[in-house]
């Protein structure tokens, strides 16, 4: 019967484990999201349970809701909880739960610290290695920093298996802890040279993915790897390699000579497309980097062009794709070697793959020249009309585009033809591109000057079948055209035909169902079009053919007064008034079309989009100063100048206001341009105001364009441009034969003495002159405008705080920190506090720290500089490299094992209270002439286990290698050795020590009762090798496994342990110490530190306290304090273990 | 967010063709023009990768043939169910190929022994839960057509955050 409930409760724990989910999850398609919800309700309950296998069963499916999409951040911590758990199986749950769901906002992942070094450390391969995984998907800034130096420790972990994914993970810590890079390269760099192909694989992968991003660093590695190079079979490492080479060459030219001859063996020899494939690559990085210098090797060049030719016609299209790729790499420097394959690459635009199609567009970009331009982008236009699916087709419309307007228009030679190749990509249907091609219209009518009036004409024709573009097209966006389409015509009305025309068909009412501001574009120049059609019509004195014009104003704009965007509104009112105001005007008969034209006197010009940035700020410019008062606002309006308005402005005086002093205005006018003309933010419009617009459109700057009319201007209808290529060829050939005469009649020109604004096209190019002889106008800059081009940098590139130098010797401020000895280095030498050098060496700022951290460092440096008062002693700040670590060293040797301080000291609440000598959990083993080993004992919960770490440091002046370790095993305590070896082998270290260097070695052993101090005798035999030869040496020790160091840190609740002492199983003993001076607080940390308890509460003077052995015993305290003396009593379930423990917490308490 | 991406490169790999290149410029979805898209197709599975421009686009093309390789070893002739229904043990697997979004192995040999061991260790322990043997049932209830989008899906997720991470 009782077999039966539990087996039931059983089948409810484990009712529904992941593979339950899935298959419920698919058998409720039409209710999934109520399925899962209420799995969800089930997991909750689950979680509540406290066996670890029911919530390991729940995080593993809360696993799977994750990737399906649905939030878990609310179990954070009972991932955590899990990832704690002593079983693999459940670890391995919690950890890729923790790595799929963690990132840096999860506030609990600090609680991890500890878990996850106790995991590094744990004595199975797996649990570290599970760890390594884990941490990688979810490292922040707190935990890198933390646990750089656990993992610098592992990176010479026995098993290959743990240090692969150590040095792999250690790219991860840098990224988030750039401080740790420099102390952690050198051991990075030995990696390179491991006997295991995975580790030696990690760390080539480690570097270069830095050196990827800060090359010159690494330039010193150049022949490490170039040896690896040679000699290395592994094709993966081959390509990380050559890889990094391309990286490199750059940088050092040299290099690249050097590179050539092993990679055209390489790619002759090799068998493997993909390392073939990289080493074109990096051949042609190698050649680009040589381009300048040397010009002699076509060779290599010719055999990347042919090999790349035979990848791009493999019928692999993978192949294909990375050919052009690469081809389009050559294409930079030797574009001729790469245009005598244009019949190849025509091949690819009509391939099926749309991504080998791109990359020979990309091509073409760069392939074009003069003589090829039309045809190319003929050969794109019909792409064009056949392509399916707008991603595509709107990438050919911007690759024309790109292709047409690189470097200044440089490669166009008939402008007429480009217009209406811009007209035909209009007809396009569903484009997202139509304010590119409006940019593009607009650009090319404003700087090519002579263009306009073909320009116009094309518009005019655009505008009046505005229907077609606007309705077929709605939402596309192509109706942008028509913004560039409406200013053109207005603002150059003066080429157009029949302005009444257009007008009219910008009056149209179909008009207000564009987007608002094209209608506001079309209103504002409605009022130039009227303007200039006032102006004609004056001017042959057509009185009523003015006043009809006017009319049709006054009808037609209201429907943009009524128009929802406010900009129309707004510009449409006022526009009416104007024009309202004209017309009572033009009833007197009075000439207006002057005037009216006078509102848009002037020529724009274009600005380049950094001008106003480049403009220097002068000196003694205080932008953000008050220029007056800040009350009198009508001033300083007055002072922006505008001159458009202000030439206005003066003739309605003129008119309206005769008594104004037409000396004053002169003089304020004079005033003004001197103004002007100071002022380093204005923007020069049409130089001379007093010319009208009408007769000088901007006279001084244009250089008298001579239109060569050997095209037809107008093409009837809407254009194709078809015609224009075949036009062109003949224009082409008339022209070989013109040539000298215009050559000539060009000098004469020139002797004129026009100046010429922008980049004439010369005759050097293959011989062909443009059409127009084209003022292409170059776009302003302020004079004095600052060359740098600085901004491009992002200054939150990730991998800028990796930019450090790694030749550099390591300084004394750069050590990882290491949580448990950081004060007592900090004690022997006092400047060299961590966290202030740090700061200031570290070349940018940390990126986030948490506020908390900051108050910690605080505290620590106030403890610091107390502790710097009294130790006088001053230490050089430059050191030699190598003297470095055993100063470290030496500062621990000097710390007898009993000086101590917190380990942990947000954990445990304490240093409120005054400062805390220093501690560590480390002491002396051993020592002589040679070599110095301390130690600390870590418990592990598995299995009875217990790690010892021994530092090793070599004192002497010669290398000790060959180091072995060997143990006494007693019949209570036994050292964990590799499989198959004797009781009485040694266990070897697994590094080698150069002088002055140290090294962390961690060794296993088993202990069967724990209840009793234990001491083992071991010898440590090694071989001291210097110049004069090897001699064979020992050092004897003895370790000390103190009841202590089975007792793990476990936290644990106040009713937890209120239950524990109410059971009544626990026996009981107490010890008084009298003549404590210390605080009760850093008494209490003491404990902690030492004894590894953790406070479970504390009231005033009285603290209770736990801790669990590692076989399970728990341990309860309740530590009292009285004027100077301590009392503890204690509760555990072995009375033994008890009283041997209090007894080691006498001696600890008897040094306070 | 992750959901959204897996989604759309899903979408984007479907509709290619067999006979097409099997890399895919990265646009704004999978965080700019240094990351590519790198997949191979086996019957009904995509195996999508997400790498930046460090790595070789053959080479990514091999290490999914290797993984798709172990995920044979290790599930004895794998196919989509196994996936489906043992995502944690892809996870695993995955997780020795590829560390934080960086190779970590490319020797199949290795990778399969590391995963036996740690299986190993698992059974040792008595595994998560021992009794269920009902997965055999499972197969009767699954629709058939549905099968390729659920796996890619949840195949994606795996990769695409993790070697995103890269950044």
């Amino acid at each position: 019967m009782a077999l039966k409930m539990v087996k039931g409760s059983i089948d409810r724990m484990f009712d529904k484990n992941l593979q339950d989910l899935v298959r419920g999850i698919r058998n409720h398609k039409e209710d999934e999201a109520k399925y899962i919800s209420q799995c969800i309700d089930e997991i909750k309950q689950e979680l509540k349970q406290d066996n670890i296998a029911v919530k390991a069963n729940a995080v593993c499916k809360l696993t799977y809701l994750q990737m399906l999409g649905y939030d878990i951040s609310w179990a954070a911590f009972n991932i955590i909880e899990v990832m704690s758990a002593s079983k693999f199986t459940f670890k391995r749950i919690g950890y890729l739960a923790a790595s799929q769901s963690f990132h840096e906002g999860t506030d609990v992942i600090m609680l991890t610290t500890n878990q996850i070094r106790k995991d590094l450390s744990s004595p199975s391969q797996y649990d570290t290695g599970v760890a390594l995984t884990g941490l990688s998907c979810f490292v922040t800034p707190d935990l890198a920093r933390d646990l750089a130096n656990d993992i610098m420790t592992l990176m010479s972990h026995t098993k290959p298996y743990i240090r692969k994914k150590a040095v792999l993970i250690m790219y991860k810590v840098f990224l988030k802890y750039p401080e740790s890079l420099r102390p952690a390269f050198p051991r990075l760099k030995e990696k390179l040279e491991d006997p295991d192909p995975g580790v030696q694989s990690a760390a080539v992968n480690v570097i270069c993915e830095l050196a990827r991003r800060n090359p010159k660093n690494y330039l010193s590695l150049a022949p490490l790897f170039f040896k690896l190079m040679t000699s290395s079979t592994n094709n993966w490492v081959l390509i990380k390699i050559i890889k990094l080479f391309g990286a490199l060459t750059p940088l050092e030219p040299r290099l690249g000579k050097k590179l050539i001859e092993p990679l055209t063996n390489l790619i002759h020899s090799t068998s493997a497309m993909s390392l073939l494939y990289e080493c074109v690559n990096t051949v042609i990085a190698v050649l680009i980097s040589l381009s300048s210098g040397m010009p002699n090797h076509s060779a290599s060049i010719q055999l990347c062009v042919q090999k790349l030719r035979i990848l791009i016609e493999d019928s692999d299209q993978n192949l294909k794709y990375l050919g052009l790729l690469a081809m389009s790499k050559i294409l930079k420097t030797h574009p001729k070697s790469v245009q005598s394959h244009k019949d190849l690459i025509l091949q690819c635009l009509d391939d099926k793959d749309e991504s080998i199609r791109l990359r020979a567009l990309d091509l073409l970009y760069g392939m074009v020249s003069k003589k090829n331009l039309m045809e190319i982008v003929k050969k794109l236009m019909t792409h064009v009309d056949k392509a399916e699916g707008t991603t595509y087709r709107d990438e050919l419309l911007t690759k024309i585009i790109d292709i047409c307007s690189q470097s200044n228009y440089q490669h166009i030679t008939n402008f007429e033809w480009y217009i209406s190749i811009l007209v035909e990509l209009t007809r396009l249907e569903g484009t997202r591109h139509g304010h590119l091609i409006a940019a593009q219209m607009l650009d090319v009518a404003i700087r090519v000057k002579a263009i306009r009036k073909f320009a116009v004409s094309q518009m005019s024709a655009l505008l009046d079948n505005a229907h077609l573009v606007a309705s077929s097209t709605q939402r596309n966006g192509i109706c942008e055209v028509l913004y560039a389409a409406a200013w053109i015509c207005g603002e150059f009305s003066e080429h157009l035909q029949e302005p009444q025309h257009t007008l009219e068909a910008m009056l149209r009412p179909k008009v207000t169902t564009l987007p608002g501001h094209i209608q506001a574009v079309y209103v504002q120049n409605v009022v130039k079009l009227y303007a200039s059609i006032l102006q004609q019509k004056e001017q042959v004195a057509d009185m009523e053919e003015a006043q009809a014009v006017t009319q049709l104003m006054v009808d037609r704009l209201p429907q943009f007064v009524q128009s929802a965007d406010l900009e129309v509104q707004e510009r449409a009112s006022c526009i009416l008034q104007l024009v309202k105001h004209v017309q009572k005007l033009q009833a007197k008969a009075v000439p207006v079309a002057e005037e009216v034209s006078a509102l848009f006197a002037g020529e724009l010009n274009p600005v380049a989009p950094k001008a106003q940035k480049k403009v220097p700020v002068p000196e003694g410019l205080d932008l953000d100063a008050w220029i007056n008062e800040p009350l009198s606002d009508s001033e300083s309006e007055d002072e922006k100048p505008k001159a458009m308005f202000h030439e206005e402005e003066q003739r309605q005086a003129k008119h309206r206001l005769p008594e104004v002093d037409e000396e004053e205005l002169a003089r304020r006018r004079e005033a003004r341009k001197q103004e002007q003309a100071n002022n380093p933010f204005y923007i020069k419009s049409s130089p001379s105001p007093q010319k009208r617009y009408q007769d000088a459109p901007g006279v001084e700057h244009i250089p008298v364009v001579q239109i060569d009319l050997s095209v037809p201007l107008k093409v009837p209808g809407l254009p194709l441009s078809d015609q224009y290529v075949r036009l062109e060829e003949e224009r082409r050939h008339r022209q070989r034969l013109e040539k000298d005469k215009r050559r000539k009649k060009r000098r004469d020109k020139e002797k004129k003495g026009k100046r010429r604004h922008g980049s004439l096209p010369t005759e050097s190019d293959e011989d062909i002159a443009p059409a127009q002889q084209v003022d292409i106008v170059t776009e302003e800059m302020p004079e004095n405008a600052l060359p740098s081009d600085e901004d491009d940098k992002d200054p939150n590139d990730p991998y800028r705080a990796l930019d450090i130098d790694l030749d550099k010797p390591l300084a004394d401020s750069e050590k990882l920190p290491v949580q448990k000895h950081r004060n007592s280095e900090n004690a022997k030498s006092p400047e060299k506090e961590d966290v202030p050098v740090v700061e200031k060496k570290s070349k940018k700022p940390k990126k986030k720290e948490k506020k908390h951290k900051e108050k910690e460092r605080e505290k620590e440096k106030k403890k610091e500089k107390e502790r710097k008062k009294p130790s006088k002693h001053k230490k050089k700040h430059k050191k030699e490299k190598e003297e470095r670590p055993k100063d470290k060293k030496r500062s621990r040797k000097k710390l007898p094992g009993s000086e101590e301080a917190p380990g942990e000291p947000m954990q445990n609440g304490a240093l409120e209270e005054g400062p805390l000598p220093p501690m560590s959990s480390y002491s002396l083993l051993a020592e002589n002439s040679y070599i110095k080993m301390t130690y600390g004992v870590q418990g592990s919960l598995q299995d009875s286990q217990v790690t010892v770490s021994i530092i090793l440091e070599n004192l002497s002046s010669s290398v000790l290698k060959s180091m072995e370790l060997s143990v006494l095993d007693s019949l209570n305590t036994r050292m964990a050795r590799p499989e198959g070896s004797s009781v009485h082998d040694g266990v070897p270290v697994p590094f080698q020590l150069p002088p002055g260097v140290s090294n962390e070695a961690q060794f296993v052993f088993t202990v069967q009762s724990i209840v009793m101090a234990q001491k083992l005798k071991g010898t440590l035999s090694f071989i001291a090798k210097d110049d004069e030869g090897a001699t064979q040496e020992k050092l004897d020790f003895k370790l000390h496994f103190s009841c202590s160091s089975y007792l793990t840190t476990t936290p644990c609740y106040s009713d937890a342990f209120a239950k524990l002492l109410e059971s009544g199983d626990l026996s009981m003993s107490s010890i008084r110490v009298d003549g404590i001076s210390m605080s009760f607080q850093n008494l209490l940390t003491k404990i902690c530190f030492h004894h590894h308890f953790s406070v479970v509460e504390r009231v005033d003077s009285c603290a209770s306290m736990y801790s669990r052995s590692i076989q399970g015993h728990h341990v309860c305290l309740l530590v009292k304090k009285g004027e100077n003396s301590v009392s503890v009593d204690g509760k555990c379930s072995d009375a033994t273990l008890l009283s041997n423990m209090l007894e080691e917490m006498k001696a600890t308490l008897a040094t306070c | 967010e992750i959901q959204q991406i897996v989604r759309e490169t899903f979408h984007l790999v479907l509709k290619r063709d067999d006979n097409i290149c099997n890399f895919l410029e990265g646009g704004s979805l999978i965080g700019g023009s240094d990351y590519k898209l790198i997949y191979r197709h086996y019957a009904t599975l995509y195996f999508v990768f997400c790498v930046d421009s460090s790595e070789s686009e053959l080479g990514i093309l091999d290490l999914i043939q290797v993984f798709v390789e172990t995920l044979d070893k290790c599930f004895e002739n794998v196919c989509e169910l196994d996936l489906i229904f043992h995502m944690d043990k892809v996870h695993y697997i995955l997780q020795e190929v590829v560390m934080g979004g960086m190779v970590l192995e490319t020797n199949m040999n290795e990778i399969v022994a590391q995963i036996e061991a740690q299986n190993r260790l698992e059974k040792s322990e008595g595994g998560l839960s021992a009794a269920p043997a009902r997965a055999v049932s499972a197969v009767k209830n699954i629709n058939l057509p549905e099968i390729p989008r659920n796996i890619n899906i949840g195949d994606l997720n795996i990769k695409v955050p993790n070697l995103s991470q890269f950044v």
